[in-house]
């Protein structure tokens, strides 16, 4: 604990103001291409995409006179660390941050806008949407997609074999959901089930519920994400599946205390039948399982993801904007897209460089696939003690009778 | 005091002025400002930031688990310490091997230990899954990490104990019981009472354990009021300024029962 009161004394110590939108700090005329002149460049991130990163920076070194430092830091205490920095004006030259965080952050002033530079790319129209929409604050453009990290159901096709289903469909209704997890658990084989969820973990169930509702069409918030939706019949669908799910004995027994920090164990070890599962980690999960992809679907068909992952931008303190600027026009460039992301089985953030044979690129361009905005996206949703944990777990474990009172505490914080 | 004696003075003063007199200051300054993670200073918040940090929904219910941690803990922790120090009190082959093996747990960090007891947990699933269950989990896990350190403080005050008041006690025909009940305890007050304050507020202070093992969970039932410090500060509300003033209330508590405890042992002593 004192470390963490040592972490609050600094910020306290060099707290800065935040002032209107300025361009990152720069020499000469901004290009699309940024300077390369062997300067030395930070950039932090989180744990869980440290795979992506390290294969990003690396291919970046390799290539260009910029060196960059990559710090990975827990996903934990991300937000502190970036906060602490803020503060003292200590933020690295680049810096991510989860994608649903970045409305907050480019609010409060963290990144440089980039809008200009953003409008030379010739690619512009091309990146990801969601990305560049939960981006944009007051009409200028902060962010860029670092690493895309998407939800799509995933089954385990010996699984399916031994329970007689077709291992190359995998569920396109939520009541097919529900039916192929039962089968695979009415095999009765030892600690197998038919599927898992993060039950204690806002954070899993915002990445692989929301595209439940998403995929017939429906909102979990107002577009202003100052108002709850999630009361509404599809959500209920969702709800109602998952509980019938759990009733059945179908979920294995940890997802309950499950809060976030081994969910996506259990299919590795292949003892799960069939998840919404993060997309990136296809590679990992590979090596122990014959993997199915999909999309997630909705109550009556349709398929949708979570575009979620890392937005990336240059921060206010960095006194290298044209040289950071390089790092991201590379980032965004067919190089890093083709050679690295895609090369590395993940998913590219340009729509004109999607692979139309590969089913997560495919799902990453559905028009029901959303990266969520609001403000207040962290407190209302992923924090421990959320009201939305609150919410799916009395939907799925304890009164289902309380969601009017419940979404409306999380319409409470949306708002504030 | 002259100049030699300063300079004496000087590193422990700076270390006490950098590491605590200026964080507290600090803190306090942010506890009567609007003060944002990411926004920083902007302006005076008085007493909203208190009245705001004390009508949180997780407030009261923190302050109850708070205190049931502390009282549990204590209890269990104290009583197991004095039965290992009396068990190893004499000296020999066995005790010594016995000692070490309980102090070892105390040479990993907390949060270490809480990883360590995660792995443990996930293969029993369900273990965290009830308040009860994720509360008397935890407490397992700091009794396992804490006992043989309380262990050792009792140890060196039973050591204290001379041979000859328990010769006295034994030529006036008192048996193992009147001689614990009327010899030791006494005579080990002082043991007991820093015991006590030590663990008093080291549970009172309690994070890492719970934001490891249970992240406040199930259904917000093991939630500190350190970790709600945590949560208004880092978990997306952002709000430094009532982070802080809930801090200031907390140490406020901590005075004073460290006042009470201290006065209780000084009185006996």
């Amino acid at each position: 604990m004192r470390i963490r009161i040592a972490a609050l004394a600094a910020t306290a110590l060099l707290a800065a103001c935040s002032s209107g939108p300025t361009g990152p700090a720069s020499t000469g005329p901004v290009t699309a291409e940024g300077t390369d002149d062997g300067s030395e460049l930070t950039l932090w991130t989180r744990a869980p995409l440290e795979l992506q990163a390290n294969a990003l920076v690396e291919a970046y070194n390799k290539a260009h006179k910029n060196q960059v430092k990559l710090t990975i830091v827990p996903n934990d205490d991300y937000v502190a660390k970036v906060g602490a920095a803020a503060g003292s004006g200590d933020l690295p030259d680049l810096f991510a941050a989860d994608i649903v965080y970045v409305p907050n952050w480019t609010k409060a002033g963290l990144f440089s806008d980039l809008s200009e530079r953003i409008g030379l790319l010739p690619y512009a129209d091309k990146i990801n949407k969601g990305h560049v929409d939960a981006g944009t604050y007051e009409g200028r453009k902060y962010v860029l997609p670092f690493v895309l990290d998407l939800s799509v159901m995933f089954w385990n096709k010996d699984l399916y074999r031994e329970a007689g289903l077709d291992p190359e469909k995998g569920p396109t209704t939520l009541d097919e959901f529900k039916a192929q997890a039962q089968a695979v658990q009415r095999l009765g084989k030892p600690d197998t089930y038919g599927t898992y969820f993060g039950g204690n973990c806002g954070g899993c169930g915002v990445f692989t519920w929301f595209p439940m509702i998403w995929a017939g069409g429906d909102d979990v918030m107002n577009e202003d994400g100052t108002e709850s939706l999630l009361d509404g019949p599809a959500a209920q669908k969702v709800y109602a599946t998952w509980r019938e799910l759990q009733a059945a004995g179908a979920i294995a027994p940890g997802s309950k205390d499950e809060t976030g920090a081994t969910w996506v164990a259990a299919f590795q070890e292949g003892k799960i039948g069939v998840m919404p599962y993060p997309a990136t980690l296809l590679p990992t999960a590979s090596k122990t399982v014959d993997v199915g992809v999909g999309p997630i679907p909705g109550a009556t068909g349709g398929g949708a993801t979570f575009l979620g992952g890392d937005g990336i931008g240059i921060s206010k303190d960095s006194a290298k904007g044209d040289q950071a600027w390089n790092f991201l026009a590379w980032l965004t460039s067919e190089a890093a897209q083709k050679d690295v992301l895609a090369a590395g089985k993940s998913t590219v953030a340009r729509t004109d460089l999607a692979d139309p044979a590969n089913p997560v690129d495919q799902v990453a361009a559905a028009p029901q696939s959303r990266t969520p905005f609001a403000v207040n996206f962290q407190q209302a949703f992923n924090a421990p003690g959320s009201p939305w944990v609150t919410l799916f777990r009395n939907q799925v474990y304890g009164d289902p009778a309380a969601l009017e009172s419940d979404n409306d505490a999380v319409t409470a914080v949306l708002g504030r | 005091m002259n100049r030699g004696g300063w300079a004496y003075a000087t590193p422990t003063a700076l270390f006490v002025g950098v590491f605590f007199v200026v964080p507290i200051l600090l803190v306090g300054r942010m506890s009567i400002s609007d003060w944002g993670l990411f926004a920083g200073d902007r302006g005076v918040n008085v007493p909203a930031n208190f009245t705001s940090a004390i009508d949180d929904r997780l407030f009261w219910p923190a302050v109850w688990f708070t205190v049931k941690y502390t009282v549990v803990t204590t209890v269990i922790l104290l009583g197991l310490a004095l039965g290992l120090a009396l068990l190893v009190q004499e000296s020999n082959r066995w005790t010594g091997f016995l000692r070490t093996s309980f102090l070892v747990p105390g040479a990993l960090g907390l949060a270490s230990a809480s990883l360590l007891f995660y792995a443990l947990y996930s293969h029993l699933p369900g273990i965290l899954g009830t308040p009860g269950r994720a509360l008397w989990s935890t407490v397992g896990l700091v009794v396992w990490r804490f006992a043989g350190f309380y262990m050792l403080l009792l140890l060196v005050g039973l050591q204290g104990i001379g041979g000859d008041v328990y010769e006295a006690a034994r030529l006036d025909g008192a048996d193992r019981r009147q001689t614990f009940r009327h010899i030791t305890l006494p005579l080990l007050r002082p043991s007991l009472a820093l015991c006590t304050i030590l663990c008093v507020t080291g549970s009172m202070l309690a994070f890492d354990q719970f934001y490891i093992l249970t992240k406040g969970g199930p259904d917000n039932s093991t939630i500190t009021i350190v970790q709600l410090v945590y949560t208004m500060a880092f978990g997306g509300q952002n709000d430094l300024g009532r982070a802080a003033a809930l801090s200031i209330l907390v140490l406020l508590v901590l005075l004073a029962v460290n006042i009470v405890q201290f006065r209780g042992l000084r009185e006996k002593a």
